[in-house]
């Protein structure tokens, strides 16, 4: 049997585990998949996480992916960090740079088995700054700069792939090749606040023709989290990677408050497996009934009749299932343009954390008439 | 077959690298270097075991003599590949 088809029937533990760590975030990016701003206050603790890093080295999950929000926000980030790397599970943590100073960076170099991932969604500010908000060009350039002059070879910059930012493919390489670092680029899931953005900012069909192409150029070098498969049938090379959706088999989302979802991109009950909290996070993985039901083979439903499908493996679960497609049929970024782009229901997204918006003080609501002499006011 | 590759030689005893753990997983195993930070799947219980028990063979040809023409020239191979990417290192 082929690797890939075992994958698709689970393993004992995942290979891609993403955990976010907080909620919490400095920034208020357009399409953050997380609706991150505010902390919520039943997020893990210090020592609810350390059981967790415990349990995974039980279970040989060598290595982790820490997001959030901005982890680094956390006051026990740094703790928290030394204790996996010490419990043999190595921690590549994505941030925005905002906590990665000059001694930081000395002090990440000197740490064994962590990786660092600055998000960057635009090789200029302008473009940038647009989605992730004003100066956070700056700050993440900052932190390059911080890790490249601290000797840290090969960290990573990690960029969302949108409708502006498509055609800086090449300057995005040249900035990750300036500060010593490895590009990797990724899909924009219509998930958290990028369900908002997603009609403006998914790449058009020619834009995804030149992912690919590009990709197929530079693909060796580029790492993408495996999440352009469905780009797989634009042609006969097959992009670098597993070439399947890992949810639930080889990957899955631990959230900050511990619920465990089958990816990243699907923080929604209808992809809720359980939570840590109640039966650790092992119990979860392996005797989850959604897990269960994912490893199962999956139905093509209405991709069954196109002779793509082995090529692009009907796409993204999450992008389906937050666009209101049916989860057996096309990707809303069919390549074919086979998905249904009418009479779709968008169902609600799960936990919104985003920063609540700013409301001016002052007297809640002003009559109409302030001098009004009725004893009697009518709406 | 690659087991001329430069370095590895089936004639001298082998080990699993100490910085390498085994996963044990359905197909077989996961094997992950902790310095490279390199995973490798292993894809045959049986090359498990041979992987396991390697350092307890005077010689890695002894660890597959067992074995039959085209099983031992795959598995050998399979090895080869395992000390490039210094998975097994000489014992």
């Amino acid at each position: 049997m082929k690797l890939v088809d075992q994958f698709k029937k689970g393993l004992s533990a995942p290979i891609c585990l993403t955990w976010e760590w907080t909620y919490a975030c400095n920034l208020s990016c357009t399409h953050c998949l997380s609706s991150s701003g505010r902390r919520d206050p039943k997020e893990l603790t210090t020592a609810e996480i350390k059981a967790v890093i415990d349990e995974l080295q039980r279970m040989q999950v060598f290595y982790v992916n820490i997001g959030g929000g901005e982890p680094t926000v956390r006051p026990d980030f740094w703790e928290l960090m030394h204790y996996a790397v010490t419990h043999d599970v190595g921690v590549k943590f994505s941030t925005n740079g905002l906590r990665i100073t000059p001694l930081r960076a000395r002090q990440l170099v000197a740490t064994d088995y962590v990786d660092v991932q600055i998000s960057l969604d635009g090789a200029t500010r302008e473009v940038n700054d647009a989605v992730r908000g004003p100066g956070s060009y700056d700050t993440a350039i900052a932190a390059m700069a911080n890790l490249a002059d601290a000797g840290f070879a090969g960290f990573k910059v990690s960029v969302v792939m949108t409708r502006q930012n498509v055609p800086q493919l090449g300057e995005f390489k040249a900035i990750a090749d300036r500060y010593g670092a490895q590009l990797r680029i990724t899909r924009l899931r219509p998930s958290g606040r990028g369900a908002d953005v997603w009609d403006d900012l998914h790449p058009t069909q020619g834009q995804q023709r030149q992912i690919y192409d590009w990709l197929v150029r530079h693909g060796d070098n580029v790492l993408t989290g495996d999440s352009f498969f469905h780009l797989n049938a634009l042609g006969s090379t097959s992009l670098p990677g597993l070439n399947l959706c890992g949810a639930g088999r080889v990957v899955c989302l631990i959230d900050p408050v511990g619920d465990v979802y089958a990816c990243p991109f699907a923080i929604h009950d209808a992809f809720l497996a359980g939570n840590v909290r109640e039966a650790g996070f092992g119990r979860v993985w392996r005797e989850s009934p959604l897990f269960a039901q994912l490893r199962e083979p999956q139905s093509a439903g209405a991709c069954a009749s196109c002779g793509e499908y082995d090529a692009c493996q009907g796409g993204c679960m999450a992008a389906k299932f937050f666009t209101g497609l049916p989860l057996a049929g096309p990707d809303p970024e069919c390549v074919k343009g086979n998905a249904p782009t009418t009479g779709l229901a968008i169902p609600a997204q799960g936990k919104d954390h985003s920063h609540r918006k700013r409301v001016a003080l002052g007297m809640p609501s002003v009559p109409a008439k302030p001098c009004d002499p009725s004893p009697l006011a009518v709406r | 077959m690659s087991t001329d590759s430069p370095g590895f030689d089936p004639a001298a005893p082998y080990r699993l690298n100490p910085r390498v753990a085994l996963r044990p997983e359905p197909f077989g195993a996961l094997a992950y270097h902790f310095g490279t930070r390199k995973l490798s799947f292993l894809k045959a219980p049986a090359l498990v075991e041979l992987v396991r028990d390697l350092e307890a063979h005077p010689t890695v040809l002894a660890a597959v003599d067992h074995l039959a023409a085209p099983e031992k020239d795959r598995y050998l191979r399979a090895l080869a590949t395992l000390a490039e990417t210094d998975m097994i290192v000489p014992a």
